[in-house]
């Protein structure tokens, strides 16, 4: 694989204040960032998105084979990443329990070859809306939490178990008590499934009472939400708020209303991975620096043509 | 701006629409179905200036019927009749959804209504 001149034209700052936002070959961007950016503290995790275990379909025939392709393609990054998060949907949805437990330990047992230390784990829609979060709690623990990570802190919101997408008075009030002890400048990660704020309500693709969070969250000026459910990438700002929507590891889905309904791009045969893809993001020494990279699953595995870079 | 958002930006404020429990005389009333993973009609068409009364009703589950762009947002239970009221003063395209997690299908439960001058 040829190494373009040049990387950092691939880098480009869209004044998302603090985000800077690459997209290209999986790990190129992120060692020049890491050798130029350089603290020893700086640290990148990976976020996983939408992986639905269990789907079967036309949108992609290959489904049975994506999730290990992505869990091989991390496992190849040049540095491993401090955790992996994966931020929903880990399994598609069935009416059949048993077989949503099976799904939920066959996705555990292919995560569980990440060579990352840790894994992070949230709801989708798919995996927690019919029974209220039940099984998903069995095998990967509480719906919603927060956690630190060498000076940043994480808060996972659970905006999925409530079948008609509602995060709960319950929930934000646990949220706000976990946030009020931290400086209104302190540097706020949130995870979740839908979009907080209403992207396509149209489409579903909205959180009931998200204005509610923003609204909370809106007290702090360092905050970046990572979500999933819209299986593509898409960056928003609701005030100081950034929000970046990821990938999925199953089948893309278009743009926002830009077409009648939201069927899936249909699977090109030719490119089998297109619009499949993962997303690096590193934080820099600071904290408040988080560098976005874009990293597509065409490419990998031997049959597929060299990786596609791509740039905003 | 992508034609779909154009069409329901420009028709967003001539529509009405309100959930009731009553039918006044003279309103058309449509029946609407819902089941995994359809509703019945998926077109509801509309004249421009008529009054209508959907009655929606469950077949199977619960399951949502909303509207953003016309501020709709009802539930359906089975075994209830859902009324909402929509009096169309301008033409245009609104989709609607169920919004009520429902199955491996969910994502299909969809429709629109379409207002006719």
């Amino acid at each position: 694989m040829n190494e373009p001149k040049g990387r950092r034209e691939l880098i480009k700052l869209l004044g998302f204040g603090g985000v800077v936002f690459a997209s290209g070959l999986a790990g190129a961007c992120t060692r020049i960032l890491r050798k130029s950016g350089g603290g020893e503290d700086d640290f990148f995790f990976v976020q996983l998105s939408d992986t639905h275990w269990g789907f079967k379909g036309p949108p992609n025939p290959e489904a049975a084979n994506t999730l290990r392709q992505a869990v091989e393609a991390v496992n190849a990054l040049p540095q491993q990443p401090d955790f992996v998060v994966f931020t929903g949907d880990l399994t598609h949805t069935t009416d059949d329990e048993a077989e949503r437990h099976k799904r939920m330990r066959e996705f555990k047992a292919i995560v569980a070859g990440l060579k990352a230390p840790v894994q992070r784990y949230m709801p989708g829609e798919h995996d927690a809306s019919l029974d209220q979060g039940k099984a998903f709690q069995e095998h990967f623990g509480a719906t919603h939490y927060s956690f630190d990570h060498k000076g940043l802190h994480f808060a996972v919101l659970d905006n999925v178990s409530d079948a008609q997408a509602a995060i709960g008075d319950a929930q934000l009030d646990w949220l706000l008590a976990d946030l009020k002890p931290l400086p209104a400048q302190a540097p706020v990660v949130v995870f979740t499934h839908r979009p907080l704020f209403d992207l396509a309500p149209q489409w579903d693709w909205a959180t009931k009472d998200g204005s509610k969070a923003i609204d909370l969250l809106q007290h702090w000026k360092n905050v970046t939400v990572f979500y999933g459910h819209i299986h593509q990438e898409h960056h928003f700002r609701t005030g100081a708020i950034a929000h970046h929507a990821a990938q999925s590891l199953i089948f893309p889905l278009p743009a926002p209303l830009s077409q009648p309904k939201r069927a899936p791009v249909p699977w090109d045969p030719a490119h089998p991975r297109r619009g499949l893809g993962y997303r690096e993001i590193s934080v820099g020494e600071s904290r408040l620096v988080l560098t976005l990279k874009e990293d597509s699953l065409e490419g990998t595995g031997a049959a597929q043509p060299a990786a596609a870079s791509g740039s905003y | 701006m992508r034609p779909l958002q154009w069409l329901l930006r420009g028709s967003f404020a001539a529509i009405i629409a309100a959930a009731s429990s009553d039918v006044v005389a003279q309103e058309k009333i449509i029946q609407v179905t819902a089941e995994k993973f359809k509703f019945t009609p998926a077109v509801i068409e509309l004249k421009l200036g008529e009054p209508v009364v959907l009655e929606l009703t469950s077949l199977d589950r619960k399951h949502g019927f909303q509207v953003s762009d016309l501020n709709i947002d009802e539930n359906i239970e089975p075994g209830k009749i859902t009324r909402v009221r929509i009096s169309a003063a301008k033409a245009g395209t609104f989709l609607f959804h169920c919004d009520v997690f429902c199955g491996s299908g969910h994502e299909e439960m969809a429709g629109e209504i379409v207002v006719k001058p």
